[in-house]
């Protein structure tokens, strides 16, 4: 079926959100090429649990494409109509499953050497989209923070290496109740300019206590969920002729209640939340296994699709590496933990958030704190902070991001 | 074609590759006007050996070459590049994965076959050139490859080669697995498998190396390998201790060694990532010596070392920076090649660009077999 073909009905299964969506903007997908519109469906299918900053994201994409004239169609989307599609493709139903059209659309191209036309009319579509809609600026200047090295008592190779050049280092800093302090600096942003999921605390073991305020996940309190998730794994590739692409498209179509987020009754759940954790343990490669990998992974996506003004990423010790098998089949209680290469995967992460952070709008604004644990090594990057400098004053946390900001 | 902005960016990484190496290493820029063979020494292409290893799976220049990276490979700086020529920029146009990007290197052709799949190559392998061509027997072209998923790289489909034709295949970690039947529990270190696709390992098939002919071709007991495999630490140091036997008993003249133990990354943890490039650069370093001191290939063998590909640049947002090769990016697609031995020029770096697909080509060109069906060009520099 080609989308010239489409028709109100087919997108009976969409949650109602989405498939109000697409039937009001049916005429315009109805003039998009094959090699795009799954794509887009697979964002617009999960209308309904999106976070806010990409609901409006969609609708902007949406009006913009439908005020485009018919030579601007064809100037848009040129480079997507030239891409030549098999016809399995074409007889595969992408309306009802758009995401694993794509799936076998990569394959596609990667094969049919046109993964790189792809990409080009890709990245050409996308800066077209942010001239004529740009992104909005934050409602306040962004914060990350990023604390690496839980539980290292001492490391002497240098930290920060890949963030020293773009902001300060203090090689002083008070670390007593650094992370209570770094809480509650969260806990008072999202106080004062409340916003549904503008202000997030990842930890990467057991969350401290914090604020109601922000949008929390932790790998300790998912770990029912990743286990349900690594034994979903085993028993499918158990099964005769299962192999990794069945496994993924298996993984990606999990819902929270198939991984027991059914609820306690006394506390609704948050749908969009658990949806989105569900995507990390699913769809993300070494969260279900290493802490520090899920705490990466966890920072990229929550600021690429939420957008958060506040993050604060808390990571904790991984266990020790052993045979991948035995990793993803063997859940401990109490994992042997590598707390040096711990720190090493963090403090490359911090750098990861950062620039995670920096490809959002506002970047020249915003700030940014990464802190060794329990140490008195810092680094802060902000408009007011002098890029490539050390210190040797003497602050502690709450002064830092004072400082800051 | 390729877009003209990924050649830009290919030409960049490599002048900041040859920028680096002069300064670390004061190498000089290498010229195909200044051909090597006046200086090649006078061995017939009988006598010739060569070892080709895949620095895998995939490695970037920040972690490896550029200033910050050098750490991470004290031998390939301090011991190959002065005595090695280096070429900045080798450009991968295929699939990124990594056993059919391995096919691809093994063809001279960019190979579509499923990445996952226990499928042979589709085009003639350079085992297969290398033995029709020369009439060479089975036991002169082996491949050592680090997982179940390479078993059938050996040998092709194609029609005209294939079956019989093709190189001897060793699993390391199979072969292990088949020793260790009853107690592979001290041997799980060494058993790690596709960090891709962690779970999955497909069927072997193919002209698979059995356990039964350890102690009779390579001259170690079971007991011993499995003694042996305790004090290793890591499934590339098991291929490399094969490696070694079968130089050792069998000196083939054509030996394929595949590393993979860097393409942990794909499990996300950056210190995982960087031990597995160190660990891989000490191997090489040991292989080297290894070459050196076995009197069937000292002075007669020339070492390919080049990874498949890269992995994705930090800077593209549609990737996580180290931790896949999925993006298809200039960085995950630019990569290098570093070659030593007789009548290789020593310390001369040459940044133009070639294709993965040159590889099988130059080594026609150098054991005089004629790889037809390859799409790539014997490296002039070499020759």
């Amino acid at each position: 079926m080609l989308p010239r073909d489409l028709k109100p009905a087919q997108f009976a299964s969409y949650p109602p959100e989405a498939r109000k969506l697409v039937s009001n903007y049916l005429a315009t997908l109805q003039q998009l090429p094959l090699s795009f519109l799954p794509g887009l469906l697979r964002e617009l299918i999960n209308y309904d649990f999106r976070f806010p900053a990409e609901r409006k994201a969609h609708e902007r994409e949406l009006a913009q494409i439908s005020a485009l004239s018919a030579g601007q169609m064809r100037d848009w989307f040129g480079g997507f109509v030239e891409i030549r599609l098999s016809p399995q493709l074409e007889a595969f139903d992408w309306v009802k499953s758009p995401a694993q059209f794509v799936e076998q659309l990569s394959a596609h191209l990667w094969t049919t050497h046109q993964l790189d036309a792809f990409r080009q009319a890709s990245n050409q579509y996308a800066e077209r989209l942010r001239a004529a809609v740009p992104p909005e600026p934050p409602p306040l200047p962004r914060l990350g923070i990023t604390v690496i090295g839980q539980g290292v008592a001492a490391y002497d190779d240098p930290l920060f290496l890949k963030l020293r050049p773009h902001g300060g280092y203090f090689g002083h800093v008070n670390p007593d109740k650094g992370l209570g302090q770094l809480l509650d600096a969260v806990a008072a942003r999202a106080q004062a300019h409340p916003l549904p999921y503008g202000h997030w605390y990842i930890d990467g073991g057991e969350e401290a206590e914090h604020s109601p305020a922000l949008t929390s996940l932790s790998y300790k309190a998912l770990e029912p969920v990743r286990m349900a998730v690594l034994h979903k794994m085993q028993t499918e590739l158990d099964r005769p002729g299962m192999g990794p692409e069945a496994l993924r498209t298996i993984l990606a179509q999990m819902l929270p209640a198939d991984l027991g987020m059914t609820g306690d009754g006394n506390k609704p759940r948050d749908a969009v939340l658990d949806r989105f954790a569900v995507s990390l343990l699913t769809e993300g490669s070494g969260t279900q296994i290493f802490s520090t990998s899920f705490t990466q992974w966890a920072a990229r996506e929550a600021l690429r699709r939420a957008q958060p003004v506040t993050l604060l990423v808390h990571f904790a010790p991984r266990q020790r590496q052993k045979p991948m098998n035995e990793l993803l089949t063997t859940i401990s209680a109490s994992p042997e933990l590598d707390l040096v290469g711990s720190l090493i995967d963090a403090d490359f992460g911090a750098y990861y958030n950062w620039l995670n952070q920096q490809r959002l709008t506002g970047a020249d604004q915003s700030s940014f704190v990464v802190w060794f644990e329990g140490h008195s090594q810092a680094l802060a990057i902000g408009p007011s902070m002098p890029q490539g400098t050390e210190s040797s004053s003497s602050p502690n946390l709450g002064q830092l991001l004072a400082w800051t900001m | 074609m390729i877009p003209s902005n990924l050649q830009d960016a290919g030409r960049a990484l490599a002048h900041t590759r040859r920028e680096f190496l002069r300064t670390a290493a004061g190498v000089t820029l290498g010229s195909a006007l200044l051909r090597p063979s006046r200086l090649r020494a006078a061995s017939s292409n009988s006598r010739k050996k060569v070892v080709v290893v895949t620095f895998g799976g995939g490695a970037r220049d920040q972690e490896t070459f550029a200033p910050e990276g050098q750490e991470n490979i004290p031998h390939l700086m301090r011991e190959f590049i002065p005595q090695a020529s280096f070429f900045t920029q080798v450009v991968n146009r295929g699939i990124l994965g990594h056993y059919v990007a391995t096919a691809s290197l093994a063809t001279g052709v960019y190979e579509t076959i499923n990445n996952f799949a226990s499928l042979p190559p589709q085009s003639p392998t350079v085992f297969e050139y290398f033995r029709k061509d020369l009439k060479r027997p089975s036991s002169d072209a082996w491949v050592v490859a680090p997982s179940n998923g390479f078993n059938r790289i050996g040998e092709s489909s194609h029609r005209s080669y294939g079956p019989g034709l093709g190189a001897r295949v060793i699993l390391p970690k199979h072969l292990l697995m088949a020793a260790t039947s009853n107690d592979g529990g001290d041997y799980r270190h060494l058993l790690r498998d596709n960090y891709e696709t962690p779970y999955y390992a497909p069927e072997l098939e193919g002209n698979e190396f059995q356990l039964q002919q350890l102690e009779m071709l390579l001259k170690v007991s079971v007991d011993d390998f499995r003694t042996h495999a305790r004090t290793l630490s890591s499934p590339d140091e098991l291929s490399l201790y094969i490696a070694r036997r079968l130089m050792r008993e069998i000196a083939p003249s054509l030996l394929w060694i595949t590393m993979h133990d860097i393409d942990v990354a794909h499990a996300g943890a950056y210190s995982l990532y960087i031990d597995g490039i160190r660990r891989t650069d000490r191997l090489c370093s040991d292989l080297w010596k290894a070459i050196q001191s076995e009197p069937e290939y000292a002075g007669k063998t020339t070492l390919f070392i080049l990874p498949d590909f890269g992995r994705d640049s930090d800077n593209d947002a549609g990737g996580n920076g180290f931790q896949h090769h999925r993006t298809g990016d200039a960085l995950s697609r630019t990569t290098w090649m570093l070659v030593a031995g007789p009548g290789i020029r020593e310390g001369v770096v040459f940044d133009r660009a070639l294709e993965s697909t040159d590889l099988v080509p130059t080594l026609g060109a150098m054991l005089g077999f004629s790889p037809t069906l390859a799409q790539g060009k014997p490296v002039a520099e070499l020759l």
